[in-house]
């Protein structure tokens, strides 16, 4: 986390330190690895940076861009984060690393979203259980402790767990 | 489209009914979180009212860009008389029955009017637009299984749904009140279709589920014009709760 100096910053840095920063909730994951970083730009006149929220009203949102820009302060340029909904977040966004990195948390990755699937069956699609991998499991809640978790139910391992929502 | 072209007057005029109806339905919701009838249920209607008073915050957030006003003073410093939702949130959260009964009929309503503004012509609501309906289709299929549980189940449940819609049928269809000057919506591509025609579209959506449940389909609303206003003591009541905190302290950041 050294001041990098200005001639050296460039979007593949920026995002190397984007992905040092932590989503506020699940913090073994990066906003990097949930697919929120949209678009990266560095310029003359500094650096942008356009994050794409999981859910609008996800009440992490302010911690999430504070936390960005005080990471990037370290490259010492002019910094514009903002959240965008052009393109819009869907959990398809979470990258490879992310979802063995939630499973490794406890928390079973969602299953790719299917535009055209009702909501519920979609959530009755089998996650694996991330404590035994089993997928005998049962959707208990579709809303669980944060907007973007439901809750279900491992009939192997009898545990609980959660699940990212397919959105 | 080019801001010359913009109708910004109506475009203030359905951001502002869009947040009000999220953030009122959002406060009434948000009264289950501690005496829900199940602990699931607590858990659900919490964080669908998360989401309604997020949904609120980015409305207000375009509205405050729109009209150079901060969006905090948008949702906390109006006059009761001054906000803009629906006739069906004045009613007041009522038991279970009722929070199902209004949670549908809105829901739905919300379905139909979000799919009318996707891919309109001001993107700031377009690209939001995108996002909403893929949040909205969780609360459509919560309201949509308890609403068929409560019909099915007989008894006192489905009496006491019969007892909600019979008191909420007369408002049920205020959410396409028409909006003032809202033809210059239309034309300029922001809203697909006017506010009749939303309606019937909404009629032709809800009417399978509610023939099949066998439960009344609600008439036309009374005094249709004005179902974005005259809101009772309900909403005086709400009012006076999410207000509180602000009215406190004036002028103070949280």
């Amino acid at each position: 986390m050294s001041p990098v100096a200005t001639a050296d910053v460039d979007e593949r840095a920026v995002r190397a330190a984007l992905a040092e920063v932590a989503d506020p909730e699940i913090p073994t994951v990066s906003i990097v690895d949930l697919g929120m970083v949209e678009d990266v730009r560095v310029g003359a006149e500094g650096i942008h940076v356009a994050l794409l929220p999981t859910f609008v009203g996800c009440p992490a949102l302010g911690i999430i861009r504070s936390a960005v820009e005080a990471r990037l302060r370290a490259f010492h340029r002019p910094l514009e984060v903002r959240f965008e909904y052009r393109v819009p977040w869907t959990s398809d966004r979470i990258t490879p690393d992310g979802r063995r990195k939630l499973r490794a948390s406890g928390f079973a990755p969602p299953a790719p979203v299917a535009a055209d699937t009702p909501v519920l069956v979609q959530l009755m699609t089998p996650v694996s259980c991330p404590h035994c991998g089993s997928q005998r499991t049962v959707l208990e809640s579709a809303f669980g402790p944060t907007q973007c978790r439901a809750i279900y139910h491992c009939t192997a391992c009898r545990q609980p767990f959660e699940a990212f929502k397919p959105v | 489209m080019t801001v010359a072209a913009l109708p910004t007057a109506a475009l203030g005029e359905l951001l502002r009914s869009m947040a009000d109806d999220e953030f009122v339905i959002g406060f009434s919701d948000s009264e289950w979180t501690g005496i829900a009838p199940l602990l699931e249920e607590d858990v659900a209607m919490s964080s669908l009212a998360q989401d309604e008073l997020g949904h609120a915050a980015a409305l207000y957030g375009l509205l405050g860009e729109l009209g150079g006003e901060d969006p905090d003073a948008l949702a906390y410093d109006r006059q009761p008389d001054a906000y803009r939702h629906c006739r069906l949130l004045d009613h007041g959260r009522g038991n279970w029955a009722m929070t199902i009964a209004r949670r549908y009929l809105y829901d739905s309503a919300d379905a139909v009017r979000l799919e009318a503004l996707a891919g309109g012509a001001w993107e700031p609501l377009a690209d939001l637009v995108g996002k909403l309906i893929r949040e909205e289709r969780y609360h459509r299929m919560h309201a949509g299984a308890w609403l068929e549980r409560l019909a099915r189940d007989g008894g006192e449940a489905r009496t006491r749904l019969l007892l909600a819609l019979r008191e909420l049928q007369h408002d049920a269809a205020t959410v396409f009140t028409s909006l003032p000057d809202e033809a210059s919506l239309v034309e300029s591509g922001i809203l697909a279709a006017p506010m009749p025609e939303l309606e019937r579209r909404w009629r032709a959506a809800i009417g399978p589920t509610f023939a099949d449940l066998d439960l009344p389909l609600p008439p036309a609303a009374t005094r249709a014009e004005r179902g974005r206003l005259d809101h009772g003591q309900a909403f005086r009541w709400l009012w006076d709760e999410f207000t509180s905190v602000r009215r406190s302290e004036p002028g103070v950041a949280w």
